[in-house]
């Protein structure tokens, strides 16, 4: 199968590493990953932030970019992303009574996957460690992100990926469905409220005794990482897409040693794709 | 945008009275954060009303068709608004019952004056009412020499503390059961003063106090839950019987209700009945629903009148995507399961209406144009968990989302200098509405490892991101982007097959 990356802005400057464990996760699986050069963002943040006008080029561009290449099905490794790609593009071209956009956006929203939904509904994955030689011996917890719980309901996709890595033992995270207060530019603009529910948030993930905390959005992961790394916690954050793509040969980084996204996409570098 | 509906004008009113919050969310949001005793209750409360609330609709097999069921009559009342209003007077007229209407908060607060006055009374007691707090009746009749005694045990608390609600449900949700003693010792005249802190014994006091009043109003004030239009009935959902008391005993009901809260007929009643008590108390079904049509001769109140309020309805009705904000039954549940509301508590919102339904609620009733109520719409993280709880499934975020439109709409043009957020968000927009220019930013980002420490953490950050660094740390960006990473692999992989 052609699939087509959608790194998503956050993930392509920010986290690296994420993308490159998605692609090596498809590729294993024997399929060709392609990436649309002229991608950037889905414009979530200036959707959400009531930036209709600015979102239009940038929602305009995804759509752009994606039906500019030849490829059976889209993915990226983030919720919200993907839930704003299949939710929101259309509404907004609606909203500027564009009805051909509306139209080409209903198309790539509708061959667009988030990676959990992707593997698990589509490319019949069931046992990470089989599938893919996934291998983590570590002690995790997980936190799944609203949008990827609520809009895309994705359940238990990620989780249960998370759970057939070899060596990995799972944490149940108490009050996991509570939101991590991160919202976009809510934590900028309510950041005392934010940070109060973050406090909440990571008090629970403590409580869990586990040395770092997975998830599927790289948003929600630098929330909640930046709280843990202000509080010197010493609890990392990982997405679930480097814990599947994490083998024997090329582990990823051990809780503890991911600071950020450039620790792990430093020794990720480092290993090379071969 | 239609104008055809109650005749409304081509600018809509909007509402007045107890909407408009007096500080932007942020700043009440600050406040009320620090209160710890507070966010103690409040995390209590919520949090037990949810977990009953997930128990008993987890029993219902066909929950999720209820909801449907519920919000798909919602919106066909809204759709034939002005003919069920119509239906709703013809029959409760004939009955004995006088309808009076009201466009805006002040004359609904001079209807009901005047007909207290017309029943000889200076006194009255009331039934739990949202529509009577909307519009400030009872500060109102303060001032014209009427005093009004709630008669709900929770309002009662909030009224004998001189403070304000804070849910709608459970209007004193942030007290715990030893200030509630407390108020009742300070507050009541003959409260036995050993009274302790155990619910039975607070109640007891309550009772003993309310039942005086019960007995000598002439004139008691209701809101409603529901109006069915085919038969002219009136409805009143409550736990206590408070409400029951007041609305069978005195002389005179006035009851004041939003246009919103009518249902096509009776047979409709089923559905609401089995969302209502679940979505609120997390109950099978509430102790006491009272239904009224009009006058009944020797029973009950013989002066029944009804106020029909717009505040703001029709401007709310006018705004297609907002309208279904108008589906509200008051049941609380979004509140409930709300991160925001359960750490801010119902103050912040400024308005009547708290919480996620609050946040869409007052800006759509007031218009988005003044700066208090402007913020509210942000008062959110879209996690969407008000949608999941809603009853009658209005779609909070997606509305949340609409109104944050019309405020930078709304300030496009006007301002003489663009905030900071308007800056950053067409500078992004320029950046991100091409795959080319995002490179070239990305190219730039390792710089930001200037900021960051030799701990690679940026602890610091200026303008409109300072807030998120009071409490988080940013890591320091990577070396390299993914985009430059792929580029450069693929042109590798290329010269290789090349060669
Ligand atoms: S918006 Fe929905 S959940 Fe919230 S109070 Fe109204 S009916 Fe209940």
């Amino acid at each position: 199968m052609k699939i087509a990356l959608f790194a998503t802005c956050i993930v392509d400057a920010m986290y690296p590493s994420t993308a490159r464990a998605t692609v090596s996760i498809l590729e294993r699986l024997g399929h060709d990953v392609v990436f649309p050069a002229g991608q950037a963002c889905c414009g979530q943040m200036h959707l959400n932030s009531g930036y209709f006008t600015e979102a239009v080029p940038v929602v305009r561009n995804h759509i752009e970019a994606f039906e500019a290449e030849e490829y059976d099905v889209a993915v990226a490794p983030s919720g919200s992303c993907v839930a704003s790609v299949k939710h929101q593009h259309a509404m907004l071209a609606r909203s500027v009574g564009d009805s051909d956009l509306e139209t080409r956006a209903t198309a790539v929203g509708a061959r667009t996957y988030e990676l959990s939904a992707l593997l698990t509904d589509v490319l019949g994955v069931t046992d990470a460690a089989a599938q893919l030689g996934s291998w983590y011996p570590h002690r995790i917890t997980y936190h799944p992100s609203c949008h990827g719980m609520r809009l895309l309901r994705l359940g238990d996709r990620q989780a249960n990926l998370l759970r057939t890595v070899e060596g990995l033992e799972l944490e149940p995270l108490p009050e996991a469905d509570q939101c991590c207060g991160f919202g976009g530019t809510f934590s900028l603009k309510n950041a005392d409220v934010s940070s109060a529910m973050l406090a909440d948030k990571n008090a629970n993930i403590a409580a869990t005794g586990a040395q770092l905390c997975s998830g599927g959005d790289a948003s929600c992961l630098m929330h909640i990482g930046g709280g843990l790394s202000r509080e010197g916690s010493g609890i990392s954050t990982l997405h679930f897409a480097e814990i599947l793509a994490s083998t024997r040969e090329h582990p990823a980084p051990p809780p503890g040693a991911v600071r950020g996204g450039s620790r792990s996409a430093a020794r990720l570098a480092g290993k090379g794709r071969q | 945008m239609s104008s055809t509906y109650l005749g409304m004008p081509a600018v809509p009113v909007y509402g007045s009275g107890n909407l408009h919050t007096a500080e932007p969310f942020p700043v009440a949001a600050r406040r009320e954060l620090d209160n710890e005793q507070l966010r103690a209750n409040l995390g209590h409360a919520t949090h037990t009303i949810r977990d009953k609330r997930l128990r008993v609709v987890a029993e219902l097999p066909d929950w999720e068709e209820l909801r449907e069921a519920g919000s798909a009559t919602k919106a066909a009342v809204m759709a034939r608004l002005p003919e069920l209003l119509e239906q709703f007077e013809e029959n409760f007229t004939a009955r004995g019952g006088v309808i009076h209407w009201a466009r805006d908060a002040a004359e609904a607060n001079e209807i009901v004056r005047d007909l207290i006055r017309d029943a000889g009374a200076d006194e009255v007691v009331k039934v739990k009412s949202m529509a009577t707090q909307e519009i400030g009746l009872n500060e109102y009749l303060e001032e014209h020499g009427i005093s009004a005694f709630e008669t709900d045990l929770a309002e009662l608390i909030v009224q004998l503390d001189h403070d304000k609600p804070s849910h709608i449900l459970v209007p004193a949700i942030h007290k715990n059961r030893s200030q509630i003693r407390d108020i009742f010792l300070r507050e009541m005249p003959d409260v036995d003063p050993n009274l302790t802190d155990t619910p039975a014994r607070l109640a007891e006091a309550a009772r003993l106090h309310l039942r005086r009043k019960f007995l000598s109003a002439k004139v008691a004030i209701s809101g409603a839950n529901f109006a069915l239009a085919d038969t002219g009935t009136l409805a009143v959902v409550e736990s206590e019987g408070n409400g029951r008391m007041c609305l069978t005993l005195p002389e005179t009901l006035i009851t004041v209700m939003g246009v919103e809260k009518l249902l096509p007929s009776w047979t409709d009643l089923e559905v609401f009945m089995q969302l209502l008590p679940r979505s609120s108390t997390g109950e099978r079904m509430n102790p006491y629903t009272s239904l009224w049509t009009g006058v009944t001769e020797g029973d009950g109140p013989q002066n029944v009148h009804l106020v029909l309020l717009d505040n703001g309805r029709s401007a709310a009705l006018a705004d297609e995507r907002g309208r279904s904000a108008l589906h509200c039954i008051r049941c609380s549940a979004c509140m409930n399961v709300c991160p925001v509301y359960e750490r801010t508590g119902g103050h912040a919102y400024g308005s009547t209406y708290p919480g996620p339904i609050g946040a869409i609620l007052s800006p759509l009733l007031t218009g988005i144009t003044s700066e208090e109520n402007a913020s509210l719409p942000y008062a959110s993280s879209l996690c969407g968990a008000c949608y999941d709880a809603c009853p009658v499934k209005i779609n909070i975020p997606e509305i949340l989302v609409h109104l944050r439109s019309e405020d930078v709409q709304s300030r496009r043009g006007t301002k003489k200098v663009p905030g900071q957020m308007d800056v950053a968000m067409k500078a992004a927009s320029w950046m991100m509405g091409s795959g080319r220019r995002m490179a070239l930013v990305e190219k730039a980002l390792p710089l930001g490892k200037l900021a960051a420490g030799p701990d690679r953490k940026i602890k610091k950050l200026p303008g409109i991101a300072a807030g998120w660094t009071r409490s988080r740390d940013l890591p320091a960006p990577p070396a390299q982007s993914f985009r430059d990473w792929w580029a450069k692999e693929h042109e590798d992989t290329a010269s290789k097959e090349q060669a």
